[in-house]
């Protein structure tokens, strides 16, 4: 009966599943309008940015604000890469690696040093990396100073730019979004997960902490460096405000709380909801600091309202239906029946050997 | 019977408090030892220097005769010292099978397996899908003393594992192990119920501000010679 139930449930899933991915590689030849597909690459490099974020921080706890490093030195380093090795034309993605290669070894150093701490410190020594990137990009000659670096012509149709993206920035969301699933699934994933909860009490368990925390942080750097890349050849140019902004790791955090810190839907909801709405506001408005206000005032109604996330409050609000007149864990279990059957169930004053 | 565990001279201050003063405590392989004494005499700081969690500032720790002091917690563990705590220490949001993988190094279907075995021993494989969260002080207890066996450690120190639980509870624990005990595990048990204590262990230890001040082998004929004051009262 419940593995019927199971099976059911499985095959729905996987039906939900190619429903979504039909539906995600038609998007835009059903809906063709460049501005449409403009909202459409945002809302995908974030959704792959934000797993990848979410793979490190929302699950081991440890809230990171200087993603924005990686995910910047992504797009100069093929910036930078293109212009000096003269690499032009589509080949320039043939740079994407090297990109995410360069998040990573930024990652290994900095998690070194910013891992050694927890929590509030951690926040503060990401944050402070972050400007020490942002004014080292500002400030370099390599990198083009305050002016940045452009990237290569594309040889591509202006009607269809967009859609070339699309699809790029789809692959990643979907490479992401499967890098997640695994850890999540993985016997890493349970330790970091432990470390969130309990990092001491794991170590004591033989987690070796800092090799986890160190593998994951560099792991999601890696992504974040490789979409920041695609981000990039997208936009056609970074500056050190846009590659290291500090309202990127503002939007990522507020993405995963919105849809549910350390799920794998979370994030992916949170970035399809904001990014689209961020971005809209920004057009809309170009004053451009409404949408600033509002992504603020959004932070701080998640924060009272839903602080655990939209997934995981539906999910609560499902379980309860489901055991309503229930409880969801029984009362401590009677030792009597619970012993083997050679337990004696004898008092200890009565048992000394 | 040969020394499984031993600390040595150990000294621990915590700026000028001296919870650990010159502390040389035995437990013999195979026993079950208890060490008791008023709070703050020692007990709990003495766990944590053995376990790794707090750096000795002198003397030493040996596990089976290999000096193992200032090891860090994860090698510790490795090394086959499992503990508990006294006020438990759970993965909430886990589900309590997934507390029981956290430590095992088995691959998945024979991890789980096996950490089905265990949650089996304690009493509480019925709860294995709920967040461990969601349990019982009591259940707590249990699942804490079950994640520790996965790893199958050579000995186990538990902090308090009849503080703040029923009577029924109590007697649950100590039959489990007492079985474990009887497997060949080693444990060394912090407590203050003395009903406990003196129905499980062969061994007490008496600690107070930080140093032994008696130790017996309650299984023993009592030698007038060398009273206990442990046992005198």
């Amino acid at each position: 009966m419940g593995s019927t139930v199971m099976r059911t449930q499985r095959a729905t899933a996987g039906l939900a599943l190619i429903v979504l991915a039909a539906a995600a590689v038609a998007f835009p030849l059903v809906f063709s309008s460049p501005v449409i597909t403009n909202y459409a690459v945002y809302a995908l490099i974030f959704v792959a940015v934000v797993s990848a974020w979410n793979v490190f921080s929302g699950f081991s706890g440890y809230i990171s604000l200087g993603h924005a490093v990686f995910f910047g030195s992504g797009a100069y380093t093929v910036g930078i890469a293109a212009r000096d090795w003269h690499v032009n034309g589509v080949s320039v993605f043939a740079l994407l690696p090297v990109a995410a290669a360069v998040g990573a070894v930024i990652a290994v150093p900095f998690g070194l040093v910013a891992l050694r701490v927890r929590r509030h410190t951690f926040i503060v020594i990401t944050i402070a990396v972050f400007f020490i990137f942002q004014l080292m990009a500002a400030n370099f000659s390599f990198t083009g100073g305050s002016v940045g670096v452009a990237a290569p012509f594309l040889p591509w149709n202006p009607t269809s730019f967009n859609d070339h993206f699309y699809y790029i920035t789809l692959g990643c969301a979907v490479v992401a979004i499967v890098i997640a699933v695994l850890v999540r699934r993985s016997r890493f994933g349970l330790q970091l997960r432990a470390i969130r909860d309990d990092e001491d009490r794991a170590r004591g368990l033989g987690v070796r902490t800092m090799k986890v925390k160190l593998t994951a942080f560099v792991l999601s750097a890696t992504v974040s460096g490789l979409v920041g890349g695609v981000w990039f050849l997208y936009l056609t140019q970074v500056q050190p405000p846009s590659g290291y902004d500090p309202l990127f790791d503002l939007s990522l955090v507020l993405m995963a709380f919105l849809g549910g810190l350390g799920t794998i839907i979370g994030p992916v909801l949170g970035a399809l909801i904001i990014e689209p709405g961020q971005l809209y506001l920004t057009i809309r408005y170009t004053s451009g600091y409404l949408s600033e206000i509002l992504l603020g005032a959004l932070f701080l109604l998640v924060a009272l309202f839903v602080p655990r996330g939209i997934v995981p409050t539906v999910g609560e609000w499902v379980k309860r239906l489901r055991t309503r007149g229930r409880p969801a864990v029984e009362a401590v279990p009677a030792p009597a029946t619970a012993s083997p059957p050679e337990a004696t169930g004898a008092p200890a004053s009565e048992a000394r050997r | 019977m040969t020394t499984l565990l031993r600390t040595e001279d150990v000294r621990k201050a915590y700026g000028g408090v001296h919870a650990l003063d010159s502390c040389t405590v035995e437990v013999e392989e195979g026993s079950v030892a208890g060490l008791i004494g008023p709070n703050g005499s020692g007990k709990t700081t003495l766990f944590n220097v053995v376990t790794g969690y707090a750096k000795a500032d002198a003397g030493h720790v040996y596990l089976s005769g290999k000096k193992i002091t200032n090891v860090s917690p994860d090698k510790v563990f490795a090394l086959g010292i499992g503990r508990t705590f006294q006020l438990t220490r759970i993965f909430a949001s886990l589900t309590v099978l997934e507390n029981m993988l956290v430590a095992s190094r088995n691959g998945r279907s024979a991890a789980r397996r096996h950490a089905m075995e265990q949650l089996e021993f304690v009493g509480i494989a019925g709860h294995h899908a709920a967040l461990a969260g969601t349990l019982s002080y009591g259940q707590r207890k249990l699942l804490e003393l079950a994640y520790v066996l996965v790893a199958d450690p050579a000995v186990i120190l538990l902090d308090e594992p009849a503080g703040g639980i029923n009577l029924s509870l109590v007697n649950h624990i100590a039959d489990r192990i007492r079985e474990l005990n009887a497997a060949g595990k080693t444990f060394l048990i912090v407590e203050h119920n003395m009903e406990f204590v003196m129905g499980l262990c062969d061994q007490v230890t008496v600690l107070d501000s930080g140093a032994v001040v008696a130790a017996a082998y309650l299984g023993e004929d009592p030698d007038p010679e060398d009273a206990d004051p442990a046992e005198d009262e």
